[in-house]
């Protein structure tokens, strides 16, 4: 009691008369603030090598420059245009001096591009129209008529809603296209025809294939880690390097000796073959089966390492104690052992799906075209046909998927507990 | 081992698991135990059986311009993204582990996020981005993004060793009169060193055999051996790649040996008695 009132009536100080509570706040601050310096440079370094570059390809994806910087005036005047039969002739004469502005400035092919997205055919139309810039009119002559005359198709109100609905700086159309969807006139999106889609369809197959890589990595898994785990530690540790040569070796030097193995004239069939057990090749390597075998080989050990630190911290008193009690072996590893190791079996797992949807490699060199996943056609949208949209839509589409994923799993194991074998 | 009384189905199936077992581990090398003989074939192809021996895909590998350069070009980018990403990933673990503050878990979650992006993300956003600045087809870019993608691996090793760390050695040197700079060199760094190692050998393995992003960010310059072995793969596969895997799988044994060596010292260093 004594104490207390003690307290009440004069807080404790430091020597210098400061109340210990303000200086013991005080002091945790700056412990704070120093760790926060700690941090900040790799914070920055990621912030300009990892995070502006993935923020850039997530703008990338609904950037539509094109018909605001080629076409300013036009796109200005459309703006106010009520979307009803054609633009006025003000609209027509903005259109003549930005296309002789562009032929100028040789910017008329990336709008050209740009609009043949929309609709096909926009690209000719544009070429051929630019051509005649500036245009030769009679005094007194429309515009319109003019254009009208060079190709009808300035007639169809379709091409100026096209032009009119990108006449601002974002689209959704990249995103959309990434989904198979299309936008209406009225704004709203629908599914594109069947004989459009494409994406769709290569996102299901990628997460398709990720589950068969994740489920096959467990099944294959789960025994090895089991088994190494109930070994004596120097066999283990002897067994755990087979297990670790393969996860350091570079994974082209994987791919290359699945290639060796796996390829017609590979050493499987060689061997089938020799034994007579098949008279033709088997075809294992550039489809589907090639690509299960090599992406599971990669990823194997990324759940062997977890699954079997989780079993090495179960007692094995645990199963002796079910089994003495009456249960059999089986019966007792189903109930007792298993449901222990389900959780980091399913924090390995969700980390091999997270890596696999992700894959690049080794389908661009063991699989045929049906077995490319998202990965291969950001590449290919970036190198092969350079549509920057395309290839950022995808890209953030699949980072979106990726980063819920990682998310699910940090809640689950928590990014901090993350361990490296 | 079984016991006794293990009945004969016991016995079935003991037998048969490890008969699985052995044959998963075969699935995990074989390829290793493939690849490396074909280094040797003095045949144009990269197929099975060998009839003559010789060296001249090492001749290859190592008298060929192209294949000497991109092992250099390895040997420069590897080693330079290591250190930096071993520097700042040490000093962000030291903070992250010194102090509590809000938003730390989603800091981490931050930090290690490279290791889980899509490499052809990090590859096609890192080109947008450095483009404009004239850091694609140079080493400095290509150095920046391996460093950041081996940044996760750091962070994560040092934190592990850092929470078996006692904080007390800490106090006592300061309280010796050491200053904090002192302090951490001659207290810390000693006793977090195999972490900080073997997170430097995971950068180092992740730059050693990064592929995505050099495709997009490198220059002919700047050509890696693993973009070298891409396009070799890609276009003709001869046993030069053979060779040059044999090369790299014998690297991997130096780097898994030198990480098993830390592995043992810092167990000994943490079981010892105080």
């Amino acid at each position: 009691m004594m104490s207390e009132s003690l307290v009440m009536d004069a807080p404790l100080t430091a020597a210098d008369g400061v109340p210990l509570a303000v200086k013991l706040k005080r002091q945790a601050r700056l412990k704070q603030l120093k760790a926060l310096g700690l941090i900040a440079p790799l914070a920055l370094f990621l912030l300009l090598t990892f995070l502006l570059p993935i923020g850039l390809l997530l703008k990338r994806s609904v950037d539509n420059p094109e018909v605001v910087s080629v076409l300013p005036q036009t796109s200005r005047l459309l703006a106010d245009w009520d979307q009803r039969g054609l633009p006025s002739e003000a609209v027509f004469n903005a259109l003549a001096a930005d296309l002789t502005r562009a032929r100028e400035e040789k910017t008329v092919p990336e709008l050209a591009k740009r609009l043949n997205m929309e609709i096909s055919g926009f690209r000719s139309l544009i070429q051929r129209t630019a051509r005649k810039m500036p245009l030769e009119l009679a005094p007194g002559a429309s515009v319109r008529d003019r254009f009208i005359e060079i190709d009808e198709r300035w007639g169809d109100p379709d091409h100026w809603h096209a032009i009119a609905r990108n006449a601002k700086s974002w689209t959704p159309y990249y995103v959309y296209s990434a989904l198979d969807l299309r936008e209406t006139k009225s704004g709203t999106p629908e599914l594109a025809p069947e004989e459009e889609r494409a994406f769709l369809k290569i996102f299901g197959r990628t997460l398709w294939m990720s589950l068969w890589v994740t489920i096959w990595c467990i099944a294959l898994g789960y025994p090895i880690a089991y088994w190494l785990a109930t070994l004596p530690k120097r066999q283990s540790n002897l067994l755990m390097i087979l297990v670790l040569l393969p996860f350091w070796t570079s994974v082209l030097v994987r791919v290359a000796a699945w290639i060796v193995l796996l390829q017609s004239e590979g050493l499987i069939n060689r061997a089938l073959m020799g034994l007579g057990v098949i008279d033709s090749p088997l075809p294992l390597a550039f489809n589907r089966m090639g690509v299960y075998i090599a992406m599971v080989h990669i990823l194997l050990p990324f759940i062997i390492l977890p699954t079997y630190s989780v079993m090495k911290s179960i007692p094995a008193t645990y199963m002796r104690a079910a089994i003495s009690l009456g249960d059999h072996p089986f019966a007792a590893f189903w109930k007792i052992y298993f449901p222990q190791t389900v959780a980091g079996v399913a924090a390995g797992a969700l980390l091999v799906f997270i890596m696999c949807i992700g894959y690049y490699i080794t389908p661009a060199l063991l699989g045929g075209p049906e077995e490319q996943m998202v990965s291969y056609f950001v590449a290919f949208y970036t190198n092969v046909t350079i549509n920057w949209g395309m290839a950022a839509a995808l890209g953030s589409l699949l980072l979106v998927a990726t980063m819920t994923l990682y998310a699910v799993y940090s809640k689950l194991v928590g990014a901090n507990r993350l361990s490296l074998g | 081992m079984l016991p006794n009384y293990a009945s004969p189905i016991e016995h079935i199936w003991y037998w048969t698991f490890r008969l699985l077992c052995v044959l998963i581990l075969i699935f995990l090398v074989s390829p290793l135990l493939v690849i490396a003989p074909l280094s040797f074939s003095a045949d144009s192809f990269l197929l099975y059986p060998i009839h003559h021996f010789s060296l001249r895909w090492y001749e290859t590998f190592f008298g060929n311009g192209e294949w000497l350069n991109a092992l250099k070009n390895s040997f420069i980018v590897a080693p330079a993204a290591t250190v930096l990403a071993t520097a700042l990933g040490t000093l962000a673990a030291v903070g992250l582990t010194s102090a509590h503050f809000p938003g730390k878990g989603v800091l981490m979650s931050i930090l290690i996020s490279p290791m889980v992006v899509p490499v052809v993300i990090v590859g096609v956003g890192a080109y947008l981005f450095m483009a404009p600045m004239g850091l694609t087809g140079n080493y400095l870019g290509l150095i920046m993004v391996h460093a950041a993608l081996g940044v996760p691996f750091v962070v994560i090793t040092v934190s592990a060793t850092l929470r078996g760390f006692n904080v007390n050695l800490m106090k006592a040197s300061a309280s010796l009169g050491a200053p904090p700079l002192m302090t951490f060199r001659r207290v810390v760094l000693p006793l977090i060193a195999p972490g900080v190692i073997s997170g430097a050998l995971f950068a180092f393995a992740t730059s050693f055999d990064e592929v995505v992003v050099t495709l997009f960010l490198a220059g002919p310059e700047q050509v890696t051996l693993p973009r070298q072995m891409f396009a070799g793969i890609k276009e003709n596969i001869s046993p030069a790649i053979a060779a040059a895997a044999t090369v790299l799988i014998l690297f991997s044994i130096v780097l898994l040996l030198t990480l098993e060596w830390l592995r043992g010292r810092s167990e000994r260093i943490r079981t010892a008695k105080v």
